[in-house]
C-alpha cells in the first residue's frame, strides 16, 4: 500500500511540474504536429491509402513523440542534483520507477488525445469507429512505449549524447509493441472488431507488457544505484 | 601455453573446416529442388547457433557480473557479444545469399527475417551504449542490464518460424522438415569448427579486454601522481 502511495506521489510530482513548465509536452506536442504534416508530402493522403496505413502512420507519430517526452523524464532530475535526491530518498527506486513511468503514460496519452483529432481532420478519416478496442490498445501500446522508454530514459540519463542513445536503443526494443499496435490500429481505424489473427496481436501486446514491466521493475534498481 | 592452445585449437578448427567443405562439394549430393545452392545451409544454421549460444553467454555473463560485480564476467559478456554479432552477420548474409538465388530477391520482411535483424541491431546498439559510458563500472553495470533486456528477443527469434506462417523454411533438424542423416551429420559436423572459431574469438577479445582494464589501471595511477 505505501509502495502504491509512493509511486503515486511521484507521478503526481512529475506530472504537475510537467504541467507547469509545459517543457517537454509542448516540444512533444508540437513535434508529433509537425510529423503528421510531415507524412502528408511522403504519400497522396486519399481516404483509402491512409486507411490502410493509419496504424503506422499514428503509432510512429506517438514513438517519436514518446522518445521527446521519455527524454526529460530522468534528465529533468539532473539539475540540482535531484536524482540523487530522489534515489536517496526511502522510496524504492522501483517505486521511483513506476511513478515516473505512470506520470509519463498519462502525458503520452494526453499528446494521443490531441493527435488523433488532427490526424482525423487532416487526413479524413473517421477514426473512432471501434472507440473501446481503440482505447485499449492506446492504453496498452502506450505503457509499452513508456515503461521501456522510461527504462532507457534511467538508463541513459547519465551519459554523453543522451538525447542519441535514447532512440536508438529504444526503437528496436519496441518493435513487437509497435508492430501490434499498428496491425490493430490499422483494422480498427477501417472499422473492424478484432478477431482471428488481431486477437494474437492484442495477446502478444498484453505479453510485451507484462514482460518488460517484470524485466524493468527488477532491474532499474540496479540501473540507478547499482 | 595459452597462446599455444589457441593457436592449435585454431589449427583443428581450419583442418576441419576444410574436411568439411571438401566432403561437402565431393561426398554429398545435391538436394532435388535446391540444387548446389543448398551447401549454404551447413554456414547458415551453424552461424545462427553459434550466435544464439554467444548471446547466452553474454546473459550469463552479465548477470554474474550484476551477481559478483567482478570484471572478468563484464569482459566475458562483451566478447560474447561482440562474436556473436560477427557470427550473426554471417548467418543474416549467407541467407541473404541463399534468398536471392531461391526467392530471386534479397530480403522479404518475413517475421524469421525481421526479427533476426531486429535482434542484431539490438546488440550493436549495447556495444554503441558501452562506447557512451567512460566509468568502468558503470558501464559494465549499463551494459549487463541492457544485455538481459535484450536476450528477451532471442527465444522469439528462435521459435518464429513455428509460432508464425514464414516465408523462411521450416526446421530442418527435427519434424516434418527433418534433413537425411547425411545431411544432419554435416550440419552438426560443420557446427563444430564454427563453435571452435567463436571460443577462440572470445578468449582472444577477453585477453585484450583484460589488457585494456590494465592500461586503464596504470593510466589512472600515472594520473594520480
Amino acid at each position: 500500500m505505501q509502495y502504491l502511495r509512493q509511486a503515486w506521489t511521484i507521478a503526481a510530482k512529475d506530472l504537475r511540474s510537467e504541467l507547469r513548465t509545459k517543457e517537454a509536452l509542448n516540444a512533444s506536442l508540437s513535434f508529433a504536429l509537425v510529423i503528421l504534416l510531415l507524412f502528408s508530402f511522403a504519400f497522396d493522403p486519399t481516404a483509402e491509402m491512409t486507411r490502410e496505413i493509419s496504424g503506422g502512420l499514428l503509432w510512429l507519430v506517438f514513438a517519436f513523440a514518446g522518445a521527446l517526452l521519455l527524454n526529460r523524464s530522468f534528465a529533468r532530475e539532473l539539475e540540482n542534483d535531484c536524482l540523487d535526491v530522489l534515489v536517496t530518498s526511502p522510496v524504492p527506486a522501483s517505486a521511483l520507477f513506476l511513478g515516473k513511468t505512470l506520470a509519463n503514460w498519462v502525458l503520452l496519452l494526453g499528446i494521443e488525445m490531441v493527435c488523433l483529432p488532427v490526424f482525423g481532420v487532416f487526413y479524413n478519416v473517421d477514426w473512432a469507429r471501434q472507440p473501446l478496442w481503440l482505447a485499449l490498445v492506446l492504453l496498452l501500446a502506450t505503457w509499452g512505449i513508456t515503461v521501456i522508454g522510461t527504462m532507457f530514459s534511467a538508463l541513459t540519463v547519465n551519459l554523453r549524447l543522451r538525447e542519441l542513445m535514447l532512440p536508438m536503443l529504444v526503437y528496436p526494443m519496441l518493435i513487437p509493441c509497435l508492430m501490434a499496435a499498428m496491425q490493430l490500429t490499422t483494422a480498427l481505424v477501417a472499422g473492424q472488431a478484432p478477431a482471428g489473427d488481431q486477437l494474437a496481436w492484442l495477446r502478444m501486446l498484453v505479453g510485451f507488457d507484462i514482460i518488460f514491466t517484470a524485466l524493468s521493475v527488477a532491474l532499474v534498481e540496479t540501473v540507478l544505484i547499482g | 601455453m595459452r597462446e599455444k592452445i589457441l593457436y592449435g585449437l585454431g589449427a583443428i578448427a581450419a583442418l576441419l573446416l576444410a574436411r568439411n567443405i571438401w566432403v561437402m562439394l565431393t561426398g554429398l549430393p545435391d538436394e532435388a529442388f535446391q540444387g548446389a545452392i543448398f551447401r549454404i545451409i551447413f554456414f547458415h544454421v551453424p552461424a545462427a547457433f553459434t550466435c544464439f549460444l554467444c548471446f547466452f553467454v553474454s546473459l550469463i555473463a552479465s548477470i554474474s557480473y550484476l551477481k559478483t560485480g567482478r570484471m572478468q564476467w563484464d569482459s566475458l559478456a562483451v566478447s560474447a557479444t561482440e562474436v556473436g554479432l560477427a557470427f550473426g552477420a554471417a548467418n543474416l548474409i549467407s541467407g541473404m545469399i541463399w534468398a536471392r538465388i531461391i526467392w530471386g530477391i534479397w530480403w522479404t520482411w518475413d517475421w524469421r527475417l525481421t526479427s533476426m535483424l531486429v535482434c542484431w541491431l539490438l546488440y550493436a546498439g549495447y556495444l554503441v551504449l558501452r562506447r557512451a559510458v567512460e566509468e568502468p563500472a558503470q558501464r559494465a553495470r549499463l551494459s549487463a542490464v541492457l544485455s538481459i533486456l535484450s536476450f528477451t528477443v532471442v527465444p522469439f527469434v528462435f521459435f518464429s518460424i513455428k509460432w508464425f506462417r514464414t516465408q523462411h523454411p521450416q526446421p530442418v533438424l527435427y519434424g516434418e522438415g527433418r534433413m537425411e542423416a547425411g545431411y544432419r551429420a554435416m550440419l552438426y559436423g560443420n557446427w563444430l569448427p564454427l563453435l571452435l572459431i567463436a571460443v577462440i574469438l572470445v578468449a582472444v577479445r577477453m585477453q585484450q579486454e583484460k589488457r585494456l582494464r590494465e592500461l586503464d589501471a596504470l593510466r589512472r595511477e600515472a594520473h594520480a601522481f
